[in-house]
């Protein structure tokens, strides 16, 4: 198992050099650089400020001097567009903040869609199944992207609950509204996922087995069915994790939280190639590494899958 | 998102368990099981009803979908309720264009991007799958190796990155929607290939003297069309979902057409303002044609793997 | 907090038993001229659309970030509530015979936020560090611009910096000279480009001297919080040479991407300020008439025509552009579309410029329906009709607003002349591409004004203009704009100026920007009258509700 984690681990490394490659090229093709603005700049101040950020060098050269101040110095380079602030400051000031909401949402989203999905497969075709199911299917279906103001405008103008955005630190009354808004989608899915493989698994025959011994449903539930039930539900998670960080532009866009979604649309939007590359980089990483845990907790839950 | 789905995942699970080989009637019986699932049927009789309505709609309309109804432009809120008697049924757009045009338009640019998004999703990621799966070796791993790349880009910077390089295009779109989506069913088939290829009766064919080619066509995509279709089906609403979020960002088709994700955008935009109806109608276009999505893809699923239920 | 608000019983008195409403425990306070009485908390809250380019006086090159730093940092000169020279740093300046040197003289109680002096060094500093290659500043062509001695050569790295025109004469002495006599050059130190800066403490900090932990300012305000994609928050500085007539505590800028989303959060009382969006005013005027507010800016709205040779051989000809220029029905967009509070336009430049008095034009004159007349003759005798129908091309940028203008405008044309426009939307950076590069038929174009001057806008269109994306060239124009530079009125040679706009037509002008706010009616002092939007938090304060 050991070995293997270290193998998967040292294959993502050339995984991201790539990665890196094909998003710094592609980020190029596209018309327009970091300094193209509505005031054309006079042709020797575009000069001087393309000399200062390394822009003026061969394309080869300035990726490698990117990776080698990564190597060597653990830095990113400056951001082109928020000029007082580098990349590893904009990653240090925001990730923790899209870390911070996306889990919480992640953690709401599964707790409560598994929750939903047993309750659901345990009374198959009762009203609980019929409530739960088209619930999940509807959350699943609206754009997660009206969520927002929906919330807003709900919690902030008619109730008066809650504040309309902002952070501050991660203070619980700024988190509830992002977090439903981004757990939302997810809940439905989780519930479906859950309910049908729970419901494959009951009519298995180590289950029926159990049955046949008298044992106690809830036993049977969560000594016996869990485990399988859960498989699947594990491996749509684990995109589903990364995808809830990177995924969050709206959450940031509408609640003014302050996360690396929003900085992510619009590095790419406003050719700061600097700081699209190191969110990339962060994504692909944390891509690589949640497969990896994905396929380890797979062993966990699967006993007959070795490595 | 995006074809990184939770059917994708317990596709996968299942795929193990698929019976390749069935015989002629794989899809009799399957027809006969998915008309008695009733959840799929009703969702393929209301799914027809919107693709009837997309088609027969535009002869009831008086409006066309760019014209702009200056008389009742100025004052949105209380001139472009929907009304029988001027002709806008489902009210007005926040620019005087009569609703229900822009929803038929909609629609039919929604459906139709869901349809060749899927459809490119098929072609390539089929392809690739079979290829990769087939022939094996150091191509199935560089196949593969190149596939596992593309899953780590985040899917924001793909979708912004081609709509910015290629503009604003039905083209453009597709594309873009297809280079994100092919991935996952290249690997469902190329996990579905490897069972395949280790069949005997796959093994006799190679015995007889049929050349490669021909057993992929003759023998292996034939018995991929049920994985395959299912899961195209459910890549559908998938489609639909990453359009309107492509919409979200500005970055959808150009005025004067327009997609259910960009009417929703817009209304969800001006929700607050007492003009309802331009969220409302869109939106219940859309969250209908998810649903029934799912259902029929879950009823496709069901049919065609009659291992349980 | 020190405040100079007088406190007299009386008046607190007089004004309990007027509004019968005032239970504050406290002694309430009063504003020094009008009376008002001033609210217990004094934070004043706005909308942001995004996070600033920087907070770097001389790097900051968008108008939200410069709002702040102007807040932070002062300079020279600032402006009033009507966008007059007042003092600021320096309590005047001298300017010499031949209009070629200026001589600023500091006040001696000017004092950074750590406490030391401010001195006629730090503005040399600040001069040459904004014109040094070094330093990356996108605005290194302002000192370009005001003329100064040897910056062309300093940019352009013939020359180091320290040969800039700009001394210390002693610590309360500046100096400043010029290579040509520039009317409006003091107009030009109330730009955040030549705001003075830290040596020291940029020298410890390196680019992150402008975090609040780092940050020394001589503005008013310090720079208390900044959390990017969220707020940015400036509290009082009591180093501050005139801290005592501050009356405002506090300012927070909240970043708020979506201005529906913003309209909300003002609508449930977390903000003071925010933009109107496109087709709201008239509602929320009849709603809320104390706080929706408009008032004419510095900007103008138009379309270009591309008049390159890669532009459609239709648009060299006067009368198409005319033609499309007066089918475009300007009252619509105006007030259907974007909902009232915006002057439609017929002239490029606006009127609200100072000096600037637009001619009579035709068009302007017209009825709509004449207009609507006048452009199928002319599109008639240009050659275009039913059977050889005018079809073009239009772009505009990704966004809501232009989108419904560009779909109006297109409709316009379609439903009165019968012509085919394709629109077509572009991400903001292919759009400037595209467009700089004339690969193009008609293009959106804005323009805001670097100063309160006609010929801000007016030389957009001169041929050797790097602005000019049309590639409109006429002589008799370019004269007039050359004969300007030097002459003693401008006003008659500008509005001669607008006249060849309005035969030649190379754009269309659609209409002048206004600021359409949601204002709380608690907002005091906020200078509607000053078209360039020159803010400071300084000169607001907060009335008691």
């Amino acid at each position: 198992m050991l070995l293997y984690t270290l193998r998967r681990l040292l294959v993502a490394i050339p995984t991201i050099l790539l990665l890196v490659i094909a998003a710094f090229f592609m980020m190029h093709l596209a018309p327009g650089g970091p300094f193209t603005s509505e005031r054309p700049l006079p042709p020797e101040v575009m000069a001087n400020i393309q000399a200062q950020y390394g822009l003026d060098q061969p394309l080869w050269k300035q990726l490698w001097d990117y990776f080698f101040n990564i190597v060597v110095n653990f830095d990113f380079g400056p951001s082109f567009v928020q000029k007082d602030r580098s990349v590893n400051d904009v990653i240090a000031q925001g990730f923790p903040i899209s870390l911070t909401y996306g889990a919480l949402s992640f953690l709401a989203a599964t707790v409560i869609g598994v929750i939903l999905g047993i309750a659901a497969a345990t009374r198959h075709n009762s009203w609980v199944d019929y409530s739960a199911v088209s619930l999940g299917i509807a959350a699943q279906a609206l754009p997660n992207f009206i969520m927002g103001p929906i919330l807003i405008l709900v919690f902030t103008l008619w109730l008066g609950l809650l504040p309309g955005g902002g952070w501050n630190g991660g203070q619980w009354e700024y988190l509830i509204m992002p977090v439903i808004a981004l757990a939302t989608s997810y809940i439905g899915s989780i519930a479906r996922i859950t309910r049908s493989s729970m419901l494959e698994v009951m009519n298995s025959n180590f289950i029926r087995t159990a049955r046949a011994k008298g044992l106690p449903d809830r036993t049977i539930i969560w000594r016996h069915a869990m485990k399988p039930t859960l498989l699947p539900v594990v491996s749509y998670l684990g995109p589903v994790f990364v995808y809830v960080l990177t995924g969050s532009v709206f959450v940031d866009l509408y609640f003014s939280t302050g996360g690396l979604g929003q900085s992510y649309v619009s590095s790419a939007l406003t050719r700061d190639y600097a700081v699209l590359l190191g969110i990339t980089i962060l994504y692909g990483a944390l891509t690589v590494i949640v497969n990896l845990l994905t396929d380890l907790a797979y062993a966990w839950f699967d006993p007959k899958i070795r490595y | 998102m995006f074809g990184r789905s939770e059917k994708a995942a317990a596709l996968s699970a299942d795929i193990t368990d698929f019976k390749a080989v069935r015989g002629r009637s794989l899809f009799r019986d399957a027809m006969g099981r998915f008309v008695r699932n009733k959840a799929a049927m009703a969702s393929v009789v209301i799914l027809t009803l919107i693709v009837a309505f997309v088609i027969f709609g535009p002869l009831f309309a008086v409006w066309d979908n760019e014209e702009i109804d200056w008389a009742n432009m100025g004052d949105i809120r209380r001139m472009g309720a929907p009304s029988l008697e001027n002709g806008h049924y489902f009210g007005l757009d926040e620019l005087g264009r009569d609703l229900y045009s822009r929803t038929i338009q909609a629609t039919r640019t929604s459906l139709l991007v869901g349809l060749i998004g899927a459809t490119m999703a098929l072609i390539v990621g089929t392809a690739w799958g079979v290829i990769a799966g087939f022939y094996g070796g150091r191509l199935d791993s560089v196949m593969m190796r190149f596939v596992d790349i593309l899953l780590a880009i985040p899917l924001t910077l793909v979708l912004i990155l081609i709509l910015v390089v290629a503009g604003r295009s039905f083209i453009a779109l597709f594309l873009a929607l297809g280079a994100v989506s092919w991935l996952t069913m290249a690997r469902i088939v190329r996990g579905q290939t490897l069972t395949l290829k280790t069949r005997e009766f796959i093994e006799a064919a190679r015995a007889g003297g049929v050349s490669e080619p021909a057993i992929i066509f003759r023998h292996i995509l034939p018995n991929l069309i049920g994985v395959v279709i299912v899961y195209a089906s459910l890549l559908v609403p998938e489609m639909i979902l990453a359009e309107s979020f492509i919409s979200f960002l500005g970055l959808g088709i150009s005025e004067p057409m327009t997609s259910l994700g960009k009417l929703i955008a817009e209304g969800a935009g001006t929700m607050a303002y007492g003009t309802l109806w331009q969220l409302m109608f869109p939106l219940f276009f859309y969250v209908t044609i998810i649903i029934t999505m799912f259902f029929i893809g879950d009823g496709l699923r069901d049919a065609l793997d009659p291992k349980d239920r | 907090m020190t405040r100079i608000a007088r406190l007299t019983l009386t008046a607190l008195l007089s004004s309990t038993v007027l509004t019968g409403a005032a239970t504050a425990a406290f002694a309430q306070e009063t504003h020094p001229e009008t009376g008002e009485e001033l609210a217990e908390d004094q934070t004043f809250t706005y909308r942001l659309l995004d996070d600033v380019s920087s907070l770097d006086p001389q790097i900051v090159e968008d108008v939200d970030g410069s709002d702040v730093v102007r807040d932070l940092f002062e300079g020279l000169m600032n402006q009033d509530a009507q966008g007059n020279l007042v003092p600021g740093v320096a309590t005047g300046y001298e300017v010499s015979d031949d209009n070629l040197t200026y001589t600023f003289t500091l006040r001696e109680d000017a004092r950074w936020s750590n406490g030391e002096p401010v001195t006629a060094e730090d503005f040399v500093y600040a001069w040459r560090r904004a014109a040094d290659p070094a330093t990356a500043s996108p605005y290194q062509w302002f000192m370009e611009l005001m003329s100064i001695e040897g910056a062309s050569e300093v940019i352009s790295g013939d020359a180091e910096p320290d040969t800039l025109g700009v001394r210390a004469i002693d610590p309360q002495t500046f100096e400043v000279t010029l290579t040509t006599p520039l009317p409006y050059f003091a107009q030009m130190t109330t730009h955040s480009t030549t705001f003075p800066t830290p040596q020291s403490v940029i020298e410890e900090h390196g680019n992150s001297w402008t975090q609040p932990e780092n940050i020394v300012s001589n503005g008013a305000y310090v720079l208390t919080e900044y959390r990017p994609g969220e707020r940015i928050v400036r509290e009082r500085n009591e180093e501050y040479w005139n801290n005592e007539e501050t009356i405002l505590d506090r300012t927070v800028g909240l970043i708020i991407n979506d201005e529906n989303v913003a309209l909300t959060r003002y609508l449930a009382g977390e903000l003071d300020r925010t933009e109107i969006p496109a087709g709201q005013f008239q509602r929320l005027s009849e709603e809320y008439p104390e706080e929706a507010t408009s008032f004419p800016r510095l900007c103008n709205y138009y379309y270009t025509f591309n008049l390159s040779d890669s532009g459609p051989e239709a648009f060299k000809d006067p009368n198409v552009r005319k033609a499309l220029a007066l089918a475009v029905d300007r009252e619509i967009i105006v007030n259907n579309v974007k909902g009232g509070g915006w002057p439609p336009a017929y002239t490029f430049t606006p009127d609200a410029v100072a000096g600037f008095s637009p001619p009579t034009t035709e068009m302007a004159e017209m009825t709509q329906a004449e207009r609507d007349e006048r452009a199928k003759e002319l599109l008639a005798e240009a050659g275009y009709g039913e059977d050889n129908p005018l079809e073009f091309d239009m772009i505009y940028n990704t966004d809501e607003a232009h989108q419904k203008i560009a779909v109006v405008m297109s409709q316009m044309w379609k439903q009165k002349l019968g012509v085919e426009t394709n629109l077509s939307n572009m991400e903001w950076k292919v759009f400037l591409e595209t467009r700089g590069q004339q690969d193009f038929d008609l293009a959106r174009g804005a323009w805001c004004g670097d100063y309160n001057e006609a010929s801000t806008f007016l030389d957009l269109l001169d041929t050797d203009s790097g602005y000019n994306d049309g590639k409109y060239s006429n002589p008799d124009y370019d004269a007039l704009l050359e004969e300007a530079k030097t002459a003693e009125d401008t006003t008659p040679l500008y509005t001669e100026a607008e006249e060849i706009i309005a035969e030649d037509m190379p754009v269309i002008p659609i209409y002048h920007y206004a600021g359409v706010y949601m204002l709380d009616s608690d907002v005091g002092n906020w200078p509607t009258e000053n078209v360039e939007q020159n803010w400071y938090s300084r000169n607001l304060y907060k009335i008691a509700e």
